[in-house]
């Protein structure tokens, strides 16, 4: 097997969990190969972006060659190639959403934390980029922090979000959030997991 | 008009995610009753049944099937496309986040009429809520026994494995999205051979959309003649509507097939949103021509009628426009969207994409002129029909649809950036 060393020269490790993860999860896939995206998610949950050591990690787990594993990563966009604020925001900026809005949440974000796309604030705390449709059209418009999905905004509600966060400091993946639901950030639920009306 | 709900009869029920509760609710009865039949009269049942795909291209699914041979020694894969990527699409993530087990289901009768012993639910990246249910109700299939060796006691062996995608809208193509879980960059590949022949790791492969999945359990307890009564003659059963934009109802719907199309508007969207007069429908998504709304009187929602009025049922994204949205603004927007999302494998896609962006924009910022008309014309008659995959078709589609449809505020721009030029001592 290729010894695949970052760029220190160590084969990089992750968490004893992230390595037990990955084993479970390649024996679902008929070829570990098929498992490169999954990996990519567990190196960036861990270290934070797709950095040198993710990409190594992953070539040497699934023993792919490095330059495949970096063609992989550089050709999604939810691995991030640079690092991003703890709270990461994704403005929908698509059609639905645009024509309810979404300019509106852009430029509020840019006031707010004065940063550009892909920056991140010197508190370390934020970054934002506007994105394609996230299938949140009927809730437009919307943003996604981090996993989760905040629906129906306003310039006004989104601030009010962003204060809340900045002072509990949530943990935004939807793993962790579930009980939550209901009270938590992630809104109503009801209204956010289904907009249909019901009817009888 | 009663709209038979087959597929959302359930989600109103917050409990209907747990396992138990879908049972009750008599979930897993199909599968029973299908895991006693000939495979091939399950795939005779849905042929007949007039099921058509619901991720956009609305190819039958019973023939679909038909097209994997049968005894080529190698394994049979189905594969879920939960990759709902298309602009004003979001009725597979209320059926992966409320009824994650009729999607189950689904898959497990497509799994058994093709033979397939392993399945995998491709869901899009930034889906992580859905992911969640749908992986969790995974969980308690395997848990009770409904997954895995044996199930049902038939013999039958079946693995689902929850997938998720990472951010690329071209992975909802079959064979991108047949890369992609390969492990490779998420660009489609040439056809023929299609999936059905050589798919994933060079295995017959079925690729079906979830909504498509979701209607089966239904189809099979109540038989094809059930489901072919409701629409129309060639678009049969309900399909799911997401309607979003200036209406006062956003949401997803269930319709029979066969829906007038402003009924659907005044009534399930609950009318225009601050009493604004409509403009303009998209009415499958962004791929699928523009409506003007002077043009939807007597269309309805099935693929004859769609085509008919020029446009299409596509995957069911329905985005309503009124008096005030800017078309050229639209249509940038969408360029924009089909320019970042290119896989940036054939040179016309890639390429003309970009400039169709730009070209576009340039007319949206005031310093269009008239030539750029003819130009995006050139362009596009170079990218439709000249690329491995559908993309090149669809990124044209805004543009073309929505200058053909509202000329005057293209012409509207550049006239006015023709004015501000003559009056600029430079020109």
């Amino acid at each position: 097997m290729t010894e695949h060393k970052s760029s220190n020269g160590t084969v990089p490790t992750l968490s004893a969990a992230a390595e037990d993860r990955l084993k479970q999860l390649v024996s679902r896939y008929p070829r570990s190969k098929s498992a490169i995206m999954p990996a990519l998610y567990i190196a960036q949950e861990e270290l934070g972006w797709i950095n040198d050591a993710a990409v190594h990690w992953v070539a040497d787990r699934l023993s792919l060659p490095l330059a495949h594993v970096i063609q992989v990563a550089t050709f999604y966009t939810m691995y991030y190639k640079q690092p991003v604020g703890k709270y990461h925001i994704q403005v929908c900026r698509t059609l639905s959403c645009m024509i309810c809005g979404a300019k509106d949440l852009t430029a509020h974000i840019k006031q707010r934390l004065k940063i550009g796309a892909h920056e991140v604030t010197n508190d370390g705390v934020w970054s934002f980029e506007e994105v394609e449709c996230l299938g949140s059209c009927g809730t437009a418009p919307m943003v996604q922090i981090n996993d989760v999905f905040f629906e129906n905004l306003t310039p006004e509600s989104l601030d009010a979000l962003m204060d809340r966060i900045e002072k509990e400091q949530p943990d935004l993946r939807y793993s962790t959030v579930r009980q939550d639901l209901g009270a938590g950030l992630s809104g109503e639920p009801k209204s956010r997991l289904y907009t249909a009306p019901v009817e009888s | 008009m009663k709209h038979l709900k087959i597929l959302t009869a359930n989600v109103h029920h917050d409990d209907q995610i747990e396992l138990d509760a879908y049972e009750r609710r008599g979930g897993y009865q199909a599968i029973r009753k299908v895991l006693k039949m000939d495979p091939a009269e399950v795939t005779a049942e849905v042929k007949a049944s007039g099921l058509r795909g619901r991720g956009g291209a609305g190819f039958p699914t019973g023939v679909k099937w038909g097209f994997v041979p049968k005894n080529t020694g190698k394994p049979i894969y189905l594969l879920n496309n939960a990759d709902e990527s298309e602009p004003g699409t979001f009725k597979d993530r209320l059926l992966m986040e409320r009824d994650p087990h009729l999607v189950i289901e689904g898959m497990m009768i497509a799994a058994w009429a093709l033979g397939a012993n392993w399945c995998c639910a491709y869901i899009r990246g930034e889906y992580s809520f859905p992911a969640l249910m749908q992986q969790r109700a995974v969980d308690q299939a395997y848990e009770k026994g409904y997954l895995g060796k044996n199930i049902f006691g038939s013999g039958f062996d079946l693995d689902i494995v929850v997938h998720r995608g990472a951010g690329a809208y071209i992975c909802g193509e079959e064979t991108g999205l047949i890369e992609s879980l390969e492990g490779n960059k998420g660009q489609p590949r040439i056809k023929p051979p299609f999936p059905a022949v050589v798919g994933l790791y060079g295995c017959p492969t079925v690729v079906n959309n979830t909504e498509t999945l979701a209607a089966l359990p239904w189809i099979m307890l109540n038989g094809a003649s059930s489901y072919n009564s409701i629409g129309t003659e060639k678009s049969t059963g309900t399909k799911l509507f997401s309607a979003s934009g200036h209406i006062k109802k956003p949401g997803v719907y269930e319709v029979n097939m066969g829906y007038p199309i402003l009924d659907f508007i005044n009534n399930e969207c609950g009318g225009m949103r601050g009493d604004k007069a409509l403009k303009a429908v998209i009415t499958g998504g962004s791929s699928v021509p523009v409506l003007r709304a002077d043009e939807l009187e007597g269309v309805t929602l099935d693929y004859e009628s769609c085509m008919e009025a020029g446009t299409f049922v596509g995957s069911g994204g329905f985005i309503v426009m009124d008096e005030t949205t800017d078309m050229v603004e639209a249509c940038l927007n969408l360029q924009h969207f089909y320019s970042h999302e290119s896989c940036g494998q054939c040179t016309p896609c890639r390429e003309g994409a970009h400039w169709v962006e730009k070209i576009v924009g340039r007319i949206y910022h005031g310093g269009g002129s008239s030539s750029d008309l003819s130009l995006i014309g050139d362009v596009t008659k170079q990218i439709a029909g000249h690329t491995i995959c559908p993309f090149g078709d669809a990124l044209v589609v805004p543009v073309q649809s929505f200058y053909k449809k509202f000329p005057e505020e293209f012409n509207e721009r550049i006239d006015s950036a023709l004015v501000s030029q003559i009056g600029n001592t430079h020109v």
